[in-house]
């Protein structure tokens, strides 16, 4: 556990040092407190789940801009070597990096914790909308980012990675239509398989079990792979 | 320490190494000398458990590099080629995180750093971004990387590449010092770093081991002659002629330095000439101004190693 928390403390450190991290969260503010801004001046009521959809749909592009470079940037410089010939596990390193991801995320989330304080301090907003609004970001997020970390062990190029990761989140995103629009078992896998479907809910303030357990499937999933990607690099 | 028999790797079709069979034994220092893409980067990533072998097997302090990595890996330190470092971080704390995933205990760390840092000349540039350093101090802070966990075996890949003059005198030091206590192995393409710093030699080429030795008697081995330089004060082409003409001598070359012309006979091995040659010039009447014999350079055994093994494979 020492050298999950060890590699996660370095990235933090590294991302928090770095230009991009800045510009990404700016961005990412500027773009749900706009959005905040015009739904609660238009409709004029304190509702939370415009501000979480708004949210989730900017994490879909924020997320592969924050993992594109977890271990494409190591195997470039070269870096990995020595975390792979260290006496780290693969999956120690795959867990730390995931960490430090979902840190970033978090920090990010904090800041826009300002949105439904504003709407506390003048409204009553739904409590639970807001907690499972936040249940839901974690969980959307930490979904982007298992998968972002996985296409970023694939290439040494971090355009690469985001393109892919985008790609998959993307597709995760829109597949929800095709579950409608097909049918049959088929279409009920689609929508099942949509990250749509499962936190619709939560912006209500409703946490459903088997949505909390789409979410932790497909993460864990992710790391697995991740973690079976890093280990047959030694192969490569 | 550290054991390798008929350990093969290939990339697709390409043969990396074949058959690379050696072993170190504890508190040696074994250079690893071989041109440019030998394989000695590739042995030295097997054997720190970044590439698995296609075939054979190494251990190192009895734990195989495969099948008992981890192990394997708290006993390594280890220094790539490349000299992989974090830019966006400064020396202190790269070395603090090595230190921690390398497993040395939160108490020690700081004080470990230090030496370190210390042993390998970096202290000045502990607090400065490593991206904003020369190469000759990332070079010694990838040397403090690999020191900074005390592992007993080091396996270093190029460790002077980058350094000035005084830079490498001092790190080659360092690794001779630090031998005896620590198995080091120390990959080089640099003749006199093998003289200088290890107590034996592999010489790899083309992904095999073409000869393995101390680095006096690899020069003692291959000399197929014994080799005597002189300088005489005399009509070059007939000095060359009388030298022809003692026994033993097997052949005389004329080489020009400052325009006197000098000397190198080859004679056969354990046969000494160099009284006959003196004898011989002082009966001609000539001057003899120099008479030395000289050992040939591993610089050329090694030459002479690589277009033999050309010449045959």
């Amino acid at each position: 556990m020492g050298n999950v928390i060890a590699i996660a403390r370095r990235e933090l450190m590294s991302y928090y040092g770095s230009f991009l991290f800045y510009v990404v969260t700016a961005a990412f503010l500027v773009i749900t407190g706009f959005f905040f801004a015009v739904t609660v001046a238009f409709s004029r009521s304190a509702q939370v789940a415009p501000l979480f959809q708004t949210m989730y749909t900017i994490m879909l592009l924020v997320a592969p801009i924050l993992t594109m470079r977890l271990l494409a940037e190591e195997q470039r410089t070269g870096t990995i070597e020595l975390l792979l010939t260290s006496p780290v596990r693969d999956a120690e390193l795959v867990l730390g990096k995931f960490l430090a991801g979902l840190g970033l995320l978090v920090s990010m989330l904090v800041l826009t914790g300002f949105y439904p304080l504003l709407l506390a301090l003048y409204g009553n907003p739904d409590r639970g909308g807001i907690i499972g609004g936040y249940l839901g970001a974690l969980l959307f997020g930490g979904l982007a980012i298992a998968i972002g970390l996985f296409t970023s062990s694939l290439t040494q190029n971090q355009i690469v990675a985001a393109v892919l990761s985008f790609a998959i989140l993307l597709l995760l995103w829109v597949i929800d239509g095709l579950g409608s629009l097909v049918g049959g078992v088929v279409g009920s896998i689609a929508t099942y398989l949509a990250v749509f479907t499962h936190f619709s809910d939560m912006t209500r303030g409703i946490v459903d079990t088997k949505d909390v357990v789409y979410f932790l499937t497909v993460i864990v999933g992710a790391l697995f792979f991740t973690t079976w990607s890093v280990e047959t690099r030694r192969w490569r | 320490m550290i054991q390798v028999s008929n350990l093969s790797k290939t990339y697709g079709s390409k043969t990396a190494i074949q058959g690379v069979t050696f072993d170190v034994k504890p508190g040696e220092i074994l250079g690893f000398l071989g041109p440019n893409g030998a394989g000695k980067t590739t042995t030295m990533r097997i054997l720190c458990g970044y590439l698995p072998p296609s075939s054979g097997k190494a251990t190192i302090a009895g734990h195989d590099v495969f099948t008992e990595s981890l192990e394997v890996r708290r006993k390594i330190g280890y220094l790539p080629e490349s000299v992989p470092l974090y830019p966006e971080m400064t020396v202190e704390d790269y070395l603090l995180f090595m230190a921690q995933i390398r497993g040395v205990p939160r108490g020690r760390r700081r004080q470990r750093v230090q030496q370190v840092m210390h042993l390998c000349h970096v202290d000045d540039v502990r607090r400065t971004l490593i991206g904003r350093l020369s190469r000759g101090y990332r070079q010694r802070v990838g040397l403090a990387q690999a020191l900074v966990h005390d592992p007993p075996v080091l396996v270093l890949d190029e460790p002077t590449v980058g350094l000035d003059p005084k830079q490498i005198t001092d790190t080659r030091q360092l690794i001779k010092s630090l031998g005896g206590s620590h198995t080091i192995l120390l990959s080089t393409h640099i003749l006199p770093e093998v003289s200088m710093t290890c107590n034996r030699v592999v010489i790899i080429n083309e992904g095999r081991v073409v000869a393995e030795d101390t680095p006096e008697n690899l020069t003692r081995r291959l000399r197929g002659s014994e080799r005597i330089a002189l300088e005489v004060r005399g009509p070059a082409d007939r000095v060359k002629a009388v030298l022809c003409a003692i026994p033993n001598v097997l052949n005389v070359e004329m080489v020009a330095s400052n325009g006197r012309p000098r000397f190198l006979v080859d004679c056969a091995v354990g046969q000494d000439v160099r009284e006959d040659v003196a004898a011989a010039i002082v009966n001609n009447g000539w001057g003899l101004l120099e008479l030395h014999s000289v050992g040939m350079s591993l610089e050329e055994v090694f030459l002479k190693l690589i277009t033999r093994e050309e010449g045959t494979g």
